[in-house]
């Protein structure tokens, strides 16, 4: 944790009341986002309880699933969970840009420039927390391999038509979660995190009800109200002994599955087993308004538990959307476009579901892919924010100065360049050395400097090394001038894309040489321990 | 099926069956540590050159001789008149390389691929008639030896393949970097020391966890695990640490690949012009020059990461150490040498730290003296060190703090003396964050984990210990 960080979470304790920690929203908040509140089954993993999910915070759509291991049900709640999601992804889908592109030409070799689709916009998928996250993976992970009936007559346990596209999708946003800086599926939590100090541990910060809490509290004189709501929201129980503030899940209260879920799912299956052996029809019309009961009753205890959840994601939205959005966000976001498209003409071409493991060389594009944006996105959220600047200010990374003094010099070559000498006054300590660059960002692009000495307390030197033209003299506005205020950074604002990797089929021997494409993936084998 | 991941639990720094067993000496026959160097050397160079294998690895402990085995290594394939290219990290390991290739072998055709950065390479290679320096890989064809950084060769295209490689700090080389170098050569020696920091990530790469190539862990254990039948060697002494050093360093970062120092007991002396003033910098001085360590411990207590009192007992044992005229004789001359400022370095865990201890240094009037983070003082010797321990003042125990190779790094950097400057606490608060993280399956499981070093030293240090409150 940074420096600022701790104090921030300092002063939210002393306060009773979050702090915030950036002035401005760092992530895009689509103007029309799909929430989903999933609920998972204790003990069964990838065993959907029910969820939450729709677009209108009034009108949630709620899917159920009243007997978990009953393996029809779950493939019904998959198939109503399709009916909702693709729909709303397709909607994306044929609303196109049509931008320029560089791109090499497969016969030729040679760079040439086509123009292709991009989608105006994207698809965003919100769940409550990092959790969240991870179950939409889970859902990806067991949908995308799924066969239907369709694709293959003989397979034992046919999935509904739209489930395995469904399992594509959710695989895919769940790899571009991992992409620092990326929107398209976002946890309310993380989103929360990013921009207030709440005064409690991060591991409690994962809790979303104790988390806008924090920031919820009234700024009041009554110090601690913020800490106070936050232990109410983690721990409160009604005299019942279920808790005020449901889990966001996708876990449950296991309290509330003993004493609630567990005695109605019996008497579901009692019903179920009394309508199966219903012997005249009056007494299975009966035995089935019984199990409708059963089942009703059911969805309303899930529906309980999940819609105070619901509505603080979007009680998240509501304050992600009262801060104003960072000036590269929409850099970023545009990205995520590409990464949607990219996946929309992959479906499109009919190309098989992602494959169970990354092979070498799409892991090492992964990784490389993942730092370049990591280190974007530190870089940014310092320029677009300035509470974000002072952080890597206090950290000795950036500082804020003022130009007294500029002197023209030249570069010692044949055709000499301009290296002007600017003197500048900072009450910030950077961790300047010998030659160490710095940077700021002029007219949208970052220029570098390099540190040259210091000329006494907090006045120091940097030589302007580029971004100046190519005459002798420099052109108009590249060079500081006495009196202009100006941030550097000692960070690169831009990163430099990776070296390229060699096709997966070229994979070198070091790693294991090309992936085999001989032999189809056949499942894991079942081990003595997979049967209890 | 696909290719399996690496076999779990088979730790890369286990015992290897490829090192002769001479190496762990015969207690009866005196240990002749020039003459098992050059028995592990004269194998290492049979494997590479007239061996069938595409790889061979060799592990180097602190100051065993690494450089010297590449660039001989390098000298005897361009005799043999194989096309060479060489793999450093850094563009420092780069250009020192060029300089003991040229020094070693004045006509030796080099050529030093160099990136497109103003400055890229040392002015000095400027003085060295035949080593042609170029940007581009075509301007350097033909000649006998070509060298660069892992980041610079990743970017060359379209060349043919050299017939060899050396592949130098192969273990602080990622997985995936291996990947955009490895089609460069036909066959290769990767040199490294294991014990050093493994390479990192700055996101997250769980996912690739366990896969015998995840592109984040060390080029060495993705070779390995795909290619497990590889010569692997081990150099079994280390030149740099005296004898008060390798045994420690030896059992608490090598466990099961011990090595022995190059020199024996009173081969190398500190000593020191001007007396002790009796205070704790000069205290634990006297201590270190007599047993090769010193521990300064300061008053327990929680601080920021740069501790103010914790970096001034830094900076002042480093004046004291200049200010007292110390002299070290070792077996390089018959005189006694002068502890200059450019011999002793400064050791730290975080970047902050290290300019805190700069800062603090110029204040007592202190040029010339390397201070650095133990990413950066791999692979470089000095003297003396001083150290700031990863855990001084700390609340918590965390990955970073604990990880073995930090520890190693910057207890491994010095010929004569290694002093640690700590606030008291680290056993207990090493007892109270105990190694937590995932177990990951199909990860090599590396040892000794980080916690159990740390103990390892820390009750080693234990037995130097000079009490001070500032």
């Amino acid at each position: 944790m940074s420096l600022i960080a701790t104090l921030a979470r300092l002063e939210a304790v002393e306060r009773g009341r979050a702090q915030p920690l950036a002035t401005v929203r760092h992530r895009r908040v689509s103007e029309r986002p799909l929430v989903f509140v999933p609920m998972t089954t204790a003990g069964e993993a990838g065993a959907p309880l029910g969820a939450l999910v729709g677009t209108d915070p009034e009108e949630p759509r709620l899917l159920v699933v009243a007997q978990p291991r009953d393996r029809d049900l779950r493939s019904a709640f998959l198939a109503e969970l399709a009916d909702v999601v693709l729909p709303y992804l397709d909607g994306f889908g044929d609303e196109v840009e049509h931008v320029e592109r560089k791109e090499t030409d497969a016969e030729t070799g040679k760079r040439v420039t086509v123009e292709v689709e991009l989608c105006a916009d994207a698809p965003q998928l919100i769940v409550p927390s990092r959790a969240g996250v991870e179950f939409v993976r889970l859902l990806g992970r067991s949908m995308r391999f799924r066969r239907t009936a369709e694709q293959d007559p003989d397979t034992p346990y046919p999935a509904p038509p739209r489930v395995p596209l469904l399992g594509r999708w959710l695989t895919h946003y769940g790899e571009r979660a991992r992409v620092p800086g990326s929107s398209l599926l976002l946890a309310a939590t993380d989103l929360l995190n990013r921009h207030w100090a709440t005064g409690q541990s991060s591991l409690e910060d994962q809790h979303l009800g104790a988390l806008l809490a924090w920031i919820e509290a009234d700024d009041g004189p009554d110090g601690g109200s913020g800490a106070e709501a936050a232990l109410r929201a983690e721990l409160g129980r009604d005299r019942e002994g279920m808790l005020l503030c449901p889990p966001a899940g996708p876990a449950t209260d296991p309290v509330f599955d003993n004493r609630r879920l567990a005695p109605a799912m019996e008497r579901y299956d009692r019903a179920r087993q009394l309508l199966a052996t219903a012997e005249d029809g009056g007494s299975a019309d009966e035995r089935l308004g019984e199990l409708h009961r059963a089942e009703r009753e059911i969805r309303r205890l899930v529906a309980d538990q999940m819609r105070p959840t619901w509505s603080a994601v979007w009680r998240t939205v509501e304050l992600m959307r009262a801060l104003p959005e960072g000036s590269r966000v929409e850099d970023r976001w545009t990205r995520d476009r590409w990464s949607f498209t990219a996946h929309r003409d992959r479906v499109r071409a009919g190309e098989p579901p992602q494959p169970r493991r990354d092979d070498a060389v799409t892991a090492a594009q992964k990784l490389a892919a993942r730092e370049t944006a990591q280190a974007q996105l530190e870089a940014q959220e310092a320029l677009d924010d300035p509470l974000v600047l002072a952080g890597r200010r206090l950290a000795g990374e950036a500082f804020l100065s003022e130009v007294i003094d500029v002197e023209m010099a030249w570069s010692e070559s044949k055709r000499p360049s301009p290296r002007p000498l600017v003197t500048v006054r900072t009450d910030d300590r950077p961790h300047l050395g010998e030659r160490v660059k710095v940077f700021r960002s002029l007219e949208g692009r970052p220029q570098t400097a390099e540190f040259v000495r210091y000329e006494g307390e907090g006045t120091l030197v940097l030589r302007v090394m580029d971004r100046m033209g190519r005459a002798k003299d420099p052109a108009e506005g590249s060079v500081p001038a006495k009196g202009d205020r100006i941030a550097w950074t000692l960070f690169e604002h831009d990163q430099r894309g990776g070296p390229k990797l060699p096709d997966p089929e070229e994979t070198p021997w070091t790693h294991g040489g090309p992936p085999r494409t001989d032999t189809a993936e056949i499942p894991d084998l079942v081990t003595p321990e997979d049967l209890l | 099926m696909t290719p399996s991941p690496a076999a779990p639990f088979s730790s890369a720094t286990a015992p290897v069956s490829a090192v002769p067993d001479s190496v762990v000496p015969d207690s009866t026959a005196p240990f002749d540590p020039a003459a098992e160097a050059a028995r592990a050397t004269a194998g290492i160079l049979a494997d590479t050159l007239h061996g069938s294998a595409r790889g061979v690895v060799v592990d180097s402990p602190p100051g065993a001789g690494k450089s010297t085995l590449v660039v001989r290594a390098a000298l005897e394939l361009a005799a043999a008149g194989r096309p060479l290219m060489v793999v450093a990290q850094t563009n420092a390991q780069v250009d020192d390389l060029v300089l003991r290739l040229a020094e070693k072998e004045p006509g030796l055709p080099v050529g030093r691929l160099h990136s497109n950065d103003s400055d890229p390479y040392d002015k000095a290679l400027d003085e060295l008639d035949n080593v042609r320096k170029s940007a581009k890989a075509g301007d350097l064809a033909g000649l006998d030896v070509v060298i660069s950084t892992a980041a610079k060769w990743a970017h060359v295209q379209g060349v043919e393949p050299w017939g060899h490689a050396i592949v130098d700090e192969a273990y602080q080389m990622r997985s995936d970097a291996l990947l955009a170098v490895a089609g460069l050569f036909e066959r290769a020696l990767f040199v490294g020391d294991p014990g050093q920091l493994d390479p990192f990530s700055v996101v997250g790469a769980e996912q690739w966890a366990g896969l015998s190539y995840d592109p984040s862990a060390s080029a060495v254990s993705t070779l390995l695990a795909h290619n497990p039948e590889l010569p692997q060697h081990r150099l079994p002494v280390s030149w740099r640490l005296p004898a008060s050093a390798a045994p420690l360093v030896s059992d608490a970062f090598y466990p099961y690949t011990p090595f022995r120092s190059g020199t024996g007991d009173g081969d190398r002396r500190l000593s020191f012009g001007v007396p002790s003033d009796g205070s704790g910098p000069d205290r634990v001085l006297d201590e270190a020059a007599a047993s090769g360590w010193g521990l300064l411990e300061l008053p327990a207590r929680h601080t920021p990461r740069t501790d103010p009192e914790a970096v001034r007992a830094v900076a002042l044992v480093v004046r004291r150490l200049l200010d007292r005229g110390g002299a070290a004789m070792s077996e390089r001359s018959e005189e006694a040498v002068p502890l200059t400022a450019d011999r002793i370095a400064v050791g730290t865990a975080h970047r902050d730290q290290a300019s805190a201890v700069r800062a603090a240094l110029a204040d007592l009037g202190v040029t010339g003296v390397t201070v650095d983070t133990a990413n950066r003082l791999q692979g470089r010797e000095y003297d003396v060190t001083v150290v700031l321990h990863p855990l001084s003042g700390r609340p918590d125990a965390t990955a970073f703090h604990l990880e073995t190779g930090r520890l190693c790094v910057l207890a491994s950097r010095h010929r004569h003396a290694c002093i640690v400057v700590c606030r008291a606490g680290v056993g207990e608060l090493l007892d109270e964050h105990p190694s937590t993280e995932p177990v990951q399956l199909g990860v090599t499981v590396k040892f000794p984990d980080g916690w159990e070093a740390n103990h390892a030293v820390l009750a080693h240090l234990a037995e130097h210990r000079v009490h001070w409150r500032p």
